[in-house]
């Protein structure tokens, strides 16, 4: 996984709120079995006019202009600002897949859907939790100045806006070492394998039908 | 000290070591799988030349992307038919408990395969790289929907990396009124507390009219639990659980049983536990219920009518209405009963198991399909539940009222295979989500109870199960 530390990126407002994954990955995208490449399907039928299939050129496809990631003030955009409950729905991990995919390394919403929420780390994809208050005053600040970038510091937890308004986010001290660092879990887990087998061995000796 | 709920009793009973930050690594006693959240899972193990810790805890099966008519044509969609071979070839060599590849007689979907097996027991840690997992806290097993870097993680370690939810508890009292279901219980659940009502939560389901549903509802409650926003759900094991189980492949056998048994008598809430949040429902002011909008909260009660979003005071919230009325095609207002639909369908892992097709074929004995209806689906959830229901008539049934009886799977919940709504296509489901798209793009949704679906296929239109009894 990719390192982050710090980032000071554009930001895209999409406001509204209950974005499910459906929306951010429709299901004929998840009959891929690679990990890469969703990006150009991300919120693809918002995005584009015409139905997108798995393997589609999207160079040429006709853009909804109306959809805020198609407007060229946001091109390049690496923060997603967005409202309550985002990443709804489906487990899909092709969500974020297609959220780093596109180019995206931060969200900031008030609130996240719990497995989404967790799916993101494992991608370098950096879920920010932020007050309804601070979430509406980003919007208005994005919508109203162009070019409007946040900084994002991961080791001092702090979003900086242009004009200096700062604010603190939480993060586990294990996302934020696996974050900082680039780490996967799964390395991590395995160093502590004897422990894991002690407690199979314990779990198997008092409930014996687990392992039948 | 305040007693334990069964959630802590799940989780203490599977935490192998716990950080300093909270973090704890949960041992995971089932791993499910299906074709769809897998394959980069087991391509992560092959490059890092990693084995399944415990290859006989998985349960695995193709359920999203096959198609359920035409089965001697194959698969015929080659993207499908990859993801498909690739779950086939992954378990031949990572091994497996239990598979069923396509076409085998007990194939089916994931959530209702893996119960019907007694694969799904009390007191486990389930997993799947599925949001619906939820379901099997039906079981008082704790079960997560995960993301396939979880899948992968499990596969590899036999845990996963968790922060103990919070708790809470709902709790529901009184009798469900005659033709009021477990999943009208679930949706007027997610109308209350919302889809986010239970983020960050365990939600546990209590009280006499949750303790009254039969395995099969309680299996639609908990599977809904992610639609209020939890990860699980869980509901106490008693004599129903217990007499599920029995006999069934996979549960215990012998002396094992009686341990089991008496180690599950102990799956509940203790009488003084402490939750952080409690929610109180009566049975009696639940009615059957129908979606209008674009996200399951979006709820009401059969007699209402669709919300007006000039009474909306929020403005993100009355944006979300105008949206989705417009989305739905639908006017402020109107009554819920003068929508007409276009399609019905009955399945997924929410309802398609062998009750949920006796309540809608109830209703739709020695009737026919409206004429304005031009598809209506019975997709049963597993290939054990179809032959149940064809050695009870109700295929007959169905095909008589003129509805379509098709082969296993997820099918139009949706839409990864064929079955799927086209632009603008209205239809009334059984399935768990009512996202703009879900089942196919422009598609719209309303979900209901199979009874409700079924009504709703006679006469065209959404309309009270209880005046059609």
């Amino acid at each position: 996984m990719k390192a982050f530390t710090q980032l000071n990126g554009l930001v895209c407002p999409l406001d509204r709120a209950n974005v499910d994954t459906d929306a951010i990955i429709p299901k004929q995208f998840l009959k891929s079995i690679k990990r890469s490449g969703f990006g150009p399907y991300l919120f693809d039928e918002w995005r584009y006019t015409n139905y997108g299939e798995p393997g589609m050129d999207c160079t040429d496809r006709p853009l909804n202009k109306d959809f805020v990631l198609n407007q060229p003030r946001y091109q390049g955009a690496q923060v997603l600002l967005a409202r309550d409950n985002f990443g709804c729905g489906s487990s899909r991990e092709h969500a974020p897949w297609a959220i780093e995919d596109y180019g995206f390394r931060v969200i900031i919403a008030p609130s996240f859907a719990d497995i989404f929420f967790s799916n993101c780390y494992k991608n370098a994809v950096l879920p920010i939790v932020a007050s309804a208050e601070v979430v509406d005053r980003l919007f208005k600040e994005c919508e109203a100045t162009e070019g409007y970038k946040l900084d994002v510091n991961l080791a001092e937890q702090t979003v900086t806006t242009p004009t200096g308004f700062s604010f603190k986010f939480d993060i586990t001290e294990h996302r934020k070492h696996c974050m900082l660092n680039g780490l996967d879990d799964i390395g991590l887990t395995l160093a502590h394998a004897d422990e894991i087998k002690a407690f199979e061995e314990k779990h198997k000796a008092t409930q014996p039908w687990l392992f039948a | 000290m305040a007693g334990k709920t069964l959630y802590d009793k799940l989780w203490e009973t599977h935490v192998v070591r716990e950080e300093s930050d909270g973090t704890c690594l949960l041992y995971i006693d089932r791993h499910l799988m299906h074709e769809v959240t897998s394959p980069q899972a087991f391509e992560g193990l092959r490059l890092a030349h990693r084995k399944a810790w415990r290859n006989t805890s998985i349960v695995a099966v193709p359920d999203h992307n096959t198609p359920t008519n035409h089965w001697d044509r194959d698969i015929e969609d080659p993207v499908s038919k990859a993801q498909v071979d690739t779950l086939d070839a992954n378990i031949k060599e990572f091994g497996a408990l239990v598979y069923f590849p396509f076409k085998h007689e007990n194939q089916g979907i994931i959530h209702v395969i893996a119960p019907e097996n007694g694969a799904t027991l009390p007191g486990m840690t389930v997993v799947c790289g599925d949001s619906h997992t939820a379901t099997h806290g039906a079981f008082a097993a704790l079960a997560h929907g995960i993301g396939t870097s979880e899948v992968e993680h499990v596969l590899a370690t036999q845990t996963l990396v968790q922060k103990k939810s919070k708790s809470m508890q709902i709790k529901i009292e009184g009798q469900l009124g005659a033709g009021v279901t477990a999943k009208d219980v679930a949706l007027a659940i997610i109308g209350k507390i919302g889809t986010a009502g239970g983020t960050g939560y365990c939600i546990e389901f209590a009280g006499s009219a949750i303790k009254g549903l039969s395995m099969e509802g309680r299996m639609t409650v908990c599977n809904l639990a992610i639609e209020a926003g939890a990860r699980a759900g869980i509901i106490a094991a008693d004599e129903t659980t217990v007499a599920y189980l029995k006999g069934r492949p996979h549960a215990p056998k012998g002396a094992d049983w009686d341990n089991a048994v008496e180690y599950w008598k102990t799956l509940h809430s203790d009488a003084d536990a402490q939750f952080d949040t409690v929610i109180e429902m009566k049975a009696e002011s639940i009615e059957p219920q129908v979606t209008w909008g674009t996200s399951p909260e979006q709820v009401l009660a059969v007699g209402g009518k669709v919300p007006n979003p000039a009474n909306e005071a929020d403005p993100v919230k009355r944006a979300g209405v105008e949206r989705a009325l417009q989305y739905m095609g639908l006017q402020a207002d109107m009554p819920i009963t003068d929508i007409q639909i276009d399609k019905v369908f009955i399945g997924s892992c929410t309802n398609s198991r062998i009750e949920d097709l006796r309540a809608a074929a109830v209703v739709a004995k020695g009737k026919k399909v409206a004429g304005n209806v031009k598809l209506a689906l019975v997709v049963p959830g597993s290939g054990i539940v179809k032959r149940q229901a064809e050695a009870e008539g109700l295929d007959k049934i169905f095909t008589e009222a003129g509805f379509e009886w098709r082969e296993p799977g997820c099918s139009m919940c949706l839409a990864m295979n064929a079955d799927r709504l086209s632009p603008g296509e209205r239809c009334a489901s059984t399935s768990n989500r009512n996202f703009e798209g879900r089942q196919g793009p422009g598609g719209r949704t309303h979900l209901v109870s199979p009874a409700m679906a079924a009504a709703a296929a006679i006469a065209g239109h959404f309309v009270d199960v209880r005046t059609q009894q």
